[in-house]
């Protein structure tokens, strides 16, 4: 046989462009060979230009001054701080937005895909108004209309909307009661924490229990339980140690309090409620993706409705629901760089400043891509690693 | 219920013995199960918590449907020529009325009108044609609208020849622009992110590792930085004294970005093809190009269409972020429009029609790649 195979390759000997693991060797070389000069003539053309037009390069410029101020930062800064500062204060205020827009994107979210499948026509409608509107509209021009058409049409300071007397909205921005934490207000998070690792672990004894005995722990009572009592015993015990600074108004504009400024909350508004109306749809899908035999079943067997949710309905839906999600949270997170639009200092629009005082286009480019490529990895490996967690194991 | 129905049917039985067999007249469904009462009871007042969440809603839609409606329609000014013809609160749609021609046409002349007009008629047909279920010789006129419509178009717009003005393409902008944007974008992405898909899932390593080293990387970065790079960088990428509109080069930040997301949306489809499917083109001797042609593109591109449209709307949308580099599309015009000093606070008209605009388009496009989804199923 193998005598056979022989003969048959030395007699019918192919060309060699029609061998296909010459022809591999040849394409891929090719390949290589052409992607290398066109980096090269880039690169060449680049380093001309920049030498014909006088400009720097290399990363020195990070350690010089800024020179321009910022309308809001969590770290301290002025114009007399470095440019790698502005870049930590764009990328902090980046970060913020993000974080604030998940949390609010993933909450309407699922109220409004819970809401499309509700059996309440009103409800379903108004949701399927929400869902279908925003998600067809660009998210630029909901941010424009957000800080121009909303904010920008609030009143002065002094006429600001007033609710509750202590939270203050004008066209200034959004003025809350600001917590100052006093000396023993430590203890509370350090009890909190460890209530969250006691619940973390009273949640997988009753999973093994459960498995082992059949037997259901009123899990939800226990949770609310060992994360209230401790904390608010420990809360109460230092003496509650904590004061809240009041927005008030002196003259013309608010003193003392946590300012927000309209920039954060435009872009804020704008995006969670772009990115809900996506993550809506995701629920419903994953929602509606559970067979209805599942539902049939887990009564059949006794389960109650609420246990049905929990632990038929939910953990199958999830699976389903946690991949586009993720992709909308980093949608969110790239479309955090709109802020630049309307002057909220986040990386792109730092960036841009910095561009344009250092005219180091390819430096400050390249830097701002690579932070937002490395931020866009992190939330997609955490999410893997929670998806990993809700995915129903197959055999 | 069907338990009660049963009992009910047999009682009435009793009742009217006198009905021969199927002679029993029909009546109409018991108000209860049917009817605008039933509909009401199941759809509003099913439970106490659905009781309660109708009346929360109904009191939204109460409280801000009027307002709405009184601002948009009854206490709007619809005629009329200037700011000054707005006296009452409602919309001022004066604004738009006055600023139409540059919401569609930019900063194109006047009298030029007609080419930009011409060529979006050109467009529009080919497009109806193509879009059609039974047109003929669609073959043809796909061909035709990706090879020669681009150079009459091209020529109309641009002009410099046969007579034809020149205008330059700092001066186009509005909804034309936006059209020119998008179509040529959509086009470039859609076959550049097949060529990238088809390389990703290449055996050869080197081509299947540039591919998907490009298409990860543009996609964990924003647009807007893309844009930024090919309005900056662009330039000085390119050798001295070379160089493009700005316009062009918009476009080609767009079609590489773009290009990324649709080559994910192809590999999708490729990923559905069953393999026997590959198989059996390899094992009637067809070429790489040829059995990627004939037999495995035209069945994934059908699985990949859901994808490949939700990939054209965010496209569509995003050519919005042309404004943060200087060119004029739809939403930029409108900004413009509306901070100039005689229309300063017209933003809600403004964005009112640009989202309209949007929305008409994105909206028909979904429900058209779902009526094409449903035609193109063959599976059981």
């Amino acid at each position: 046989m193998a005598a056979a195979d022989q003969s048959l390759a030395t007699t019918s000997k192919t060309a060699p462009w029609y061998d296909p693991a010459k022809r591999a060797v040849f394409i891929q070389g090719l390949m290589i060979v052409l992607t290398a000069a066109f980096v090269i003539w880039i690169v060449n053309n680049t380093l001309d230009n920049l030498a014909r037009l006088n400009i720097a390069s290399g990363y020195g410029f990070l350690e010089e001054r800024a020179g321009f101020g910022v309308p809001m930062s969590l770290i301290a800064y002025s114009p007399q701080s470095t440019y790698l500062r502005a870049f930590e204060v764009g990328l902090l205020n980046t970060l913020l937005v993000a974080a604030m827009g998940i949390v609010a994107a993933t909450i309407i979210g699922f109220v409004m895909g819970v809401a499309r499948l509700s059996s309440n026509w009103l409800i379903r409608t108004i949701a399927a108004i929400y869902v279908e509107g925003l998600r067809n509209v660009p998210v630029l021009l909901q941010i424009f209309f957000w800080y121009f058409a909303v904010l920008g049409a609030l009143p002065q300071p002094r006429n600001a909307v007033d609710i509750m007397g202590s939270v203050f909205l004008s066209n200034r921005g959004l003025y809350v009661p600001a917590p100052i934490p006093e000396t023993y207000f430590w203890a509370t998070p350090i009890v909190l924490g460890l209530s969250i690792l006691a619940v973390i672990a009273m949640r997988r004894w009753a999973k093994r229990r459960r498995e082992l005995t059949g037997k259901e722990f009123p899990l939800g009572w226990a949770t609310l339980g060992l994360l209230a009592v401790p904390a608010l015993v420990t809360w109460w015990a230092t003496g509650a140690p904590m004061e809240w600074s009041m927005p008030e108004l002196k003259g013309f504009r608010f003193v003392g309090g946590l300012a927000v400024v309209p920039e954060l909350v435009a872009l804020w508004f704008a995006l969670s409620m772009y990115t809900g109306a996506f993550i809506a749809e995701a629920v419903r899908g994953g929602i509606q993706s559970v067979d209805r035999g599942q539902r049939d079943a887990a009564r059949s067997i006794g389960l109650t409705r609420t246990q049905t949710l929990r632990l038929v309905v939910i953990p199958q839906a999830m699976r389903v629901i946690v991949p586009p999600v993720t992709n909308q949270y980093l949608s969110l997170t790239k479309n955090s760089s709109l802020g630049a639009a309307i002057g909220y200092p986040e990386l792109m629009n730092v960036s841009g400043t910095m561009l344009n005082q250092t005219g180091q286009a390819g430096e400050v480019l390249g830097l701002t891509m690579a932070v937002y490529a490395t931020i866009c990895l992190g939330i997609a490996s955490v999410m893997n690693l929670y998806n990993r967690a809700v995915r129903i194991p197959e055999r | 219920m069907a338990v009660a129905d049963s009992i009910d049917g047999r009682a009435a039985a009793g009742r009217h013995d006198s009905y021969a067999p199927g002679s029993h007249p029909d009546l109409p469904p018991p108000l209860r199960q049917a009817g605008p009462i039933a509909w009401v009871r199941d759809n509003l007042l099913g439970s106490p918590l659905d009781i309660a969440l109708t009346l929360f809603a109904g009191y939204l839609v109460v409280t801000l449907l009027p307002p709405l409606l009184n601002w948009a329609v009854f206490d709007a000014t619809w005629s009329g020529e200037t700011r000054a013809d707005c006296k009452s609160d409602g919309a001022c749609w004066v604004f738009l009325k006055v600023r139409i021609n540059q919401f569609i046409y930019g900063f194109y002349p006047e009298a030029e009108h007609w080419r930009v007009n011409l060529t979006g008629l050109i467009l529009a047909g080919l497009g109806l044609w193509l879009l059609l279920p039974r047109a003929p010789a669609k073959a043809w006129v796909a061909a035709f609208t990706l090879v020669v419509f681009p150079v009459i178009a091209y020529l109309l717009l641009d002009g410099g020849y046969f007579g034809l003005t020149h205008v330059e393409s700092a001066k186009w902008g509005g909804v034309s622009l936006t059209i020119v944007v998008a179509v040529v974008g959509i086009v470039i992405a859609l076959g550049f992110g097949i060529l990238l898909a088809l390389g990703r899932r290449s055996e050869l390593p080197v081509i299947s590792g540039l591919c998907t080293a490009y298409i990860e990387f543009i996609r964990a970065v924003p647009l807007i930085t893309i844009l930024f790079m090919a309005s900056v960088m662009l330039p000085l990428f390119l050798p001295e004294g070379v160089n493009f509109a700005k316009v062009l080069r918009a476009i080609i930040g767009i079609a590489l970005f773009w290009s990324a997301y649709m080559a994910e949306a192809v590999r999708g489809g490729l990923q559905a093809v069953p393999r026997g499917q590959y198989e059996a083109a390899e094992a009637i001797g067809l070429s790489y190009w040829r059995s990627m042609g004939l037999v495995i593109l035209p069945q994934a591109l059908k699985y990949s269409i859901p994808g490949i449209v939700n990939t054209i709307i965010s496209l569509v949308k995003d050519t919005t972020l042309l404004l943060l580099i200087g060119i004029f599309e739809l939403l930029g015009m409108v900004q413009a429009a509306a901070s100039d000093p005689q229309w300063l606070g017209n933003f809600v008209e403004g964005y009112v029609f640009v989202a309209l605009v949007f929305f008409v388009v994105c909206f028909a496009l979904s429900r058209y790649s779902q009526h094409l989804e449903r035609k193109l199923d063959t599976g059981h």
